[in-house]
């Protein structure tokens, strides 16, 4: 029917999957977010270290040529340290582009109101939740665990089986702390854009809760001697976690075990927060 | 089936089109309460509404929006039930959402989208697939009028435009029933008219059962053949469907056998008021005619006592 028809037809064709359509708010979220050029030229920043780890990678295999620079062989060790190296940088770009990304997720519908549309529809808020967070999930995994296992089975390729088979557990350490910290950045960033209803305020405060937590922390820590100020620096927790997972030696001031817990804790406010305010809506009581 | 009445058309005509069964209930509620803390909103409501489109009428804060949000799964209800197409509110509300429209009283929508991509994506998560979303996006913004501000980004859009995209999302995905919160809320007049002229052209469509809320007399009475006026979270009044008649050869016998049917009616000249009573359709008023050699010239549902009636209810 030819559009400029103004009649009302009702609509009698096939339905699409119900799990499937937490998928279009992926499509439209993440079509918004790469309009934008400056969030474009950081995911392609994103990548920029794992291409100079290739060429580490490159260059550890190539003896003749090390030779001919002088480097001594032994100097490059490709190594759970290595991906550990790799995986803290990642994870600071990570943090950046969620703290461009994150906080428009969801404080344009909630400022705007238009979660009572997607609600009045079969789609629940646990959905909407969950296509909301794929953008992120799918964006910083991109430039997280993806390119951190391309480069594990690069090297895998080069080394051999042998080095493979003994250093198979980095690949699941890689994928571990990668998806924790893209479980937690996600949830952080959702939970202030649901709370602030403000996308710069929302960008403000995610900033603010890494940065800001760890003055805080440290300011703590000076003025009481003790080491319980780690507890707020988010970015301290995950690095604790991280040398357990990747088995680097490093002394650390808190338990790993605790860590964890606090690292969880925070999760479960992120989560509480944002169930309290996604919602069509907000009932005052 | 379509149930359009025109003026003029000979009773042969009309009774084709007359629908072969009555409407089921649309809205069902029993001893439905709501209670926002230790305040109630919505008190024991008991009734079933089954028009082609249904009123909710009150002043405001009588809880026609609390009601309508408990229809739609918003609000839990803390006691009692509540039914749409059959369909319980608490255990069955993905299946009420699939056939359901809403257009909701309060500036809704995302300000850096296009007008095409927001209906177009609430089309797609109502489970229509993306490029018949696309389709059906074109067309109802055509429908609501829209046409050519379709590609203009939602916030620059004047008051009354947002509210026409609101109504094009809420039928771009063919519901059932079309559920409509204050859809004149600051209109102005012009404004106004084109929005009642819309919601009439989807009641005499027949393909959409309405359920519309507001304040306004006027819009209920242009739009309306049932309403339910709610005060203070009670029901004040169920108002049954009026209906005028104009007649060609009616008679004492016909007025007779209406009445027998236990609707309320008054005679003047060639007009019949008269209101219908439980379980009657207009099919039963056409069958009556066509019996009696009557030709129905027009049919309206008219409301013209509606004011009184909404005044006594507030007065009670």
């Amino acid at each position: 029917m030819a559009v400029y028809r103004r009649n009302y037809k009702p609509y009698a064709g096939v339905l699409t999957a119900p799990w499937s359509r937490c998928f279009v708010l992926f499509r439209y979220s993440r079509r918004r977010l790469f309009r934008s050029k400056f969030l474009t030229g950081l995911f392609v920043v994103c990548f920029f270290y794992p291409f100079a780890c290739l060429l580490i990678i490159y260059l550890a295999h190539s003896a003749s040529f090390l030779q001919e620079l002088g480097v001594p062989g032994q100097l490059i060790s490709i190594d759970n340290k290595f991906f550990f190296n790799l995986m803290s940088v990642q994870g600071v770009f990570a943090f950046l582009l969620t703290a461009f990304a994150g906080p428009g997720l969801i404080s344009p519908d909630l400022a705007n109101g238009a979660l009572p549309l997607y609600f009045c529809r079969p789609f629940s808020r646990v959905e909407y939740v969950l296509g909301k967070a794929s953008v992120l999930a799918i964006l910083l995994s991109q430039i997280t665990w993806v390119p951190g296992l391309i480069l594990f089975i690069i090297q895998a390729g080069l080394a051999g089986p042998g080095w493979a088979w003994s250093h198979l557990w980095i690949a699941g350490s890689l994928l571990i702390s990668s998806l924790i910290w893209i479980a937690f950045l996600s949830l952080l960033a959702m939970a202030l854009s649901a709370w602030v209803k403000w996308r710069i305020v929302a960008g403000a405060l995610l900033l603010g809760v890494m940065f800001f937590g760890a003055g805080f922390a440290q300011a703590i820590n000076a003025v009481l001697r003790t080491q319980s100020g780690h507890f707020f620096n988010v970015g301290y927790l995950m690095v604790t976690v991280w040398n357990a997972i990747f088995r680097v030696d490093a002394m650390h001031d808190i338990p790993v075990a605790e860590a964890w817990m606090a690292l969880l804790f925070y999760c479960a406010i992120c989560l509480g927060l944002l169930m309290r305010k996604v919602r069509a809506y907000e009932v005052i009581r | 089936m379509s149930t359009t009445i025109q003026p003029g058309v000979a009773n042969g005509e009309i009774a084709q089109r007359i629908p072969a069964a009555p409407l089921p209930p649309l809205i069902e509620l029993q001893d439905l309460s709501v209670r926002f803390g230790k305040r109630e909103i919505l008190h024991s409501l008991t009734t079933s509404l089954r028009g082609r489109s249904i009123a909710l009428l009150g002043p405001n804060g009588a809880g026609k929006s609390t009601l309508i949000n408990t229809l739609l799964g918003f609000y839990k209800s803390s006691a009692g039930s509540a039914r749409v197409f059959g369909y319980d509110v608490g255990s069955e509300i993905k299946k009420i959402r699939a056939v359901v429209g809403y257009m909701p009283e309060n500036d809704a929508f995302i300000s850096k989208m296009s007008a095409v991509s927001f209906v177009q994506m609430m089309g797609e998560l109502s489970g229509l697939p993306a490029d018949m979303a696309l389709e059906r996006a074109h067309e109802a913004l055509f429908y609501v009028g829209l046409a050519e501000a379709r590609y203009r980004q939602l916030g620059t859009y004047s008051l009354g435009m947002k509210q026409l995209a609101k109504l094009a999302q809420a039928i771009v995905h063919g519901p059932k029933v079309l559920i409509l919160d204050e859809p004149s809320n600051g209109l102005d007049p012009s404004a106004r008219q084109r929005m009642i002229r819309m919601i009439r052209d989807i009641r005499d469509g027949g393909e959409m059962r309405i359920v519309l809320c507001s304040h306004l007399l006027r819009d209920v009475e242009d739009t309306c053949d049932e309403v339910l006026i709610l005060k203070q979270g009670r029901i004040a009044h169920y108002n049954k469907r009026f209906l005028e008649l104009e007649t060609y050869g009616a008679n004492a016998d016909f007025t007779e056998a209406i009445e027998k049917l236990g609707c309320e009616c008054a005679v003047t000249a060639n007009r019949m008021k008269m209101i219908l009573a439980d379980g009657i359709e207009t099919r039963d008023i056409f069958r009556l005619a066509a019996e009696r050699q009557v030709r129905i010239r027009r049919m309206n549902f008219r409301r013209d006592t509606l004011e009184d009636i909404f005044l006594k209810a507030m007065e009670s």
